[in-house]
């Protein structure tokens, strides 16, 4: 059977495809402001990307904050049972799954068929979600892909007082005025994000395996910060921003794990 | 290099009471180190005569000592004749030529409580980078307070961002706010981040300015309304602060609260610098008891 | 007076009250509390009084919510050590 899972997220739409439970595609295109256009555009590609027809589709599942404006779909399913069916079916072991996206973050524990146990969101506050680090690359005058490794060489650990990111812009100037280096001033920023990540995390507990996802997962100086604060080494699959189109192709085939 | 326009600058301003001489006073004074702006209020046997109201700068010590030296320019006073000198507001422990530093919650229910008279119960202060609503007494003392400084939503920054992305000059907000023939939806995000990408949003399906602002101003003071309602709104009710000269903002919030915003002709940016001068006066008087 | 430390921002209400006229200073909330948040001293809101009360330190007041957090995981849920801690009654939390 051919399935297909579409996350709306808020800043890229991505789909993958599932044949008999392989993935054959995954194509992902910024939502932008016109996000029904991006919608059918992403699914379009990912069918050409496939070799395949709409007509060759099983079952379609769409999820994330815009599930509804897909161009088509069979059913919605919520972002946290797409993320942790996608995780637990990359990473058997999986029974927390930490999810950054660009305006959201969530955290969820789950059982070995990637049923949620107990989930909570970080919403509607850009610091604790993908805008905050992207807010600071721009502050910082640094690409967003460059800020995970520049963080890395950082020397010192500095404390960032501000919790708002719009307070934050404003602090990272007074660094720079301060002379106080790129690298230091970006892991200040992951130290930050990471801290509120796991507060977050502690309040529904966890177990081994954590699985982080979501585009802020490709940030290699967050996953040290956020690695160094549980205390832990989180497990990363590689793409981990599809992980959630993954789950909704998974719920669509019906796949329960186990496998 | 491109030149950027910075639309948030607002006026700076000082005044001296033209009827009051100083001489043989009881000279006490007042510095409000905000943020994004500071005051200096002086007071002669506590009677209010002159102030200054200017942007900070870079430190605070620095911009403590030129808003003093403005407030004192042409009057022939000099730091040697402040008896008691009280530093408020964020960078309050940074006043060099203060004895003592007091928070803003106390300072502006005292200033508040100066401008408007003793029937004042609800101050609320709009900052530059919070928000505080404080509750207080027939004396000016506080009985109930909050204060909002984690999140920009709610104070001028947030303000100042729009002002920013829209190409207005933040003094002008409030009056352009005001020219919609219908009060459009307010902006949905509390979040000024997700509320300047809904705004973008909204310009590019064709709104005007105007209603961008006008779903802007109402939003936020539909969020400063949810503030008080933790406090008790109680009358009178009185708005201090940067805000407070935002029309667009006191009017729609004028109709939130349900009750009408007592009038001033004091710059209402200096309650906190007034409220500490007050506190300075007080705590000379004490002294001497 | 009923001091609010804490915020308001996009993901909800995060506030610590304190009743100052309850409080007695007795700091029994700052021992029992295991992440800092209270400390006990001057009334920094009403400079002419010569009482100590507890307050929520400088550097919590922004970020109680993660904070606290662990306090109140989404299961069984116990009684807030701080609150537990107050024979007074003067602290409440508003989330």
């Amino acid at each position: 059977m051919i399935t297909m899972g579409i996350d709306l997220g808020a800043k890229y739409i991505k789909v993958v495809i599932l044949k008999d439970n392989k993935i054959i595609s995954k194509t992902k295109v910024l939502a932008g402001f016109e996000v029904e256009k991006s919608a059918k555009e992403v699914v379009d590609k990912a069918l050409k990307e496939a070799g395949i027809k709409r007509d060759d589709l099983g079952k379609v599942v769409s999820t994330g904050a815009g599930e509804k404006l897909a161009p088509f779909y069979d059913e919605t399913k919520s972002i946290v049972g797409c993320d942790s069916l996608g995780a637990v079916y990359l990473h058997p072991n999986t029974r927390s799954v930490i999810d950054v996206g660009a305006e959201e973050g969530r955290g969820m524990r789950c059982d070995n068929t990637g049923k949620i146990l107990d989930f909570e969101v970080n919403e509607k506050c850009a610091a604790g979600a993908g805008a905050f680090t992207e807010a600071m690359s721009r502050a910082l005058e640094v690409k967003l892909e460059d800020l995970g490794a520049l963080s890395l060489k950082a020397t010192e650990e500095i404390p960032m007082n501000a919790q708002c990111t719009v307070f934050a812009e404003s602090e990272v100037v007074t660094m720079v005025h301060n002379k106080i280096s790129k690298a230091n001033m970006a892991k200040a920023v992951h130290d930050a994000m990471a801290s509120r990540i796991t507060s977050m995390v502690r309040k529904i507990g966890f177990d081994k395996d954590v699985v982080l996802v979501g585009g802020v997962a490709n940030n290699i100086g967050f996953v040290d910060s956020l690695n160094n604060d549980l205390g832990l080494k989180v497990v990363v699959p590689e793409d981990p921003e599809y992980v959630g189109a993954l789950g909704a192709a998974l719920a669509a085939a019906g796949w329960k794990g186990g496998k | 290099m491109e030149q950027e326009t910075e639309f948030w600058r607002w006026t700076e301003s000082r005044w001296t009471n033209p009827n009051l001489n100083w001489k043989g006073k009881v000279i006490t004074s007042g510095v409000d180190v905000g943020s994004v702006s500071s005051q200096a209020v002086i007071l002669a046997d506590g009677e209010l005569y002159s102030y200054s109201n200017m942007r900070t700068g870079s430190d605070s010590p620095d911009s403590a000592m030129k808003a003093i030296n403005w407030a004192m320019e042409e009057t022939g006073l000099t730091l040697d004749d402040l008896t008691y000198t009280v530093g408020t507001g964020y960078g309050r422990v940074n006043v060099p030529f203060s004895q003592r530093a007091i928070t803003e919650i106390a300072c502006h229910a005292r200033g508040a409580n100066f401008i408007y008279g003793p029937t004042v119960r609800t101050v609320l202060d709009m900052g530059g980078q919070d928000c505080k609503a404080i509750h207080c007494d027939e004396r000016g003392k506080v009985t109930n307070f909050l204060m909002n400084d984690k999140c920009a939503a709610g104070t001028g920054r947030g303000m100042e961002v729009f002002a920013d992305l829209l190409g207005i000059s933040i003094n002008d907000v409030g009056d352009l706010s005001l020219q919609v023939e219908k009060e459009p939806q307010p902006v949905s995000s509390t979040c000024v981040v997700y509320a300047k990408s809904e705004a973008t949003g909204l310009l590019r399906e064709g709104w005007p300015k105007n209603k961008v602002l006008a779903a802007y101003c109402s939003a936020m003071a539909h969020r400063i309304m949810t503030l008080l309602e933790r406090i008790g709104v109680e009358k009178d009710f009185a708005i201090t602060g940067g805000i407070a000269k935002n029309k667009g903002v006191v009017i729609r919030l004028e109709k939130e609260v349900g009750m009408p915003i007592m009038k001033t002709d004091y710059d209402t940016q200096i309650a906190g610098a007034l409220g500490a001068a007050l506190f300075a006066k007080a705590l000379v008087d004490k002294g001497r008891k | 007076m009923i001091a609010n430390y804490g915020y308001k921002d996009g993901s909800g209400d995060y506030f610590i009250a304190i009743d100052t006229d309850k409080c007695n200073g007795c700091k029994d909330c700052v021992v029992a509390c295991p992440y800092h948040v209270l400390g006990v001293g001057p009334d920094e809101n009403d400079p002419l009084s010569d009482e100590e009360v507890a307050f929520v330190t400088e550097l919590e007041r922004k970020k109680i919510k993660y904070t606290c957090a662990p306090c109140k995981p989404m299961k069984d849920r116990p009684p807030l050590p701080c609150m537990a801690a107050c024979k007074q009654d003067a602290i409440s939390h508003s989330w």
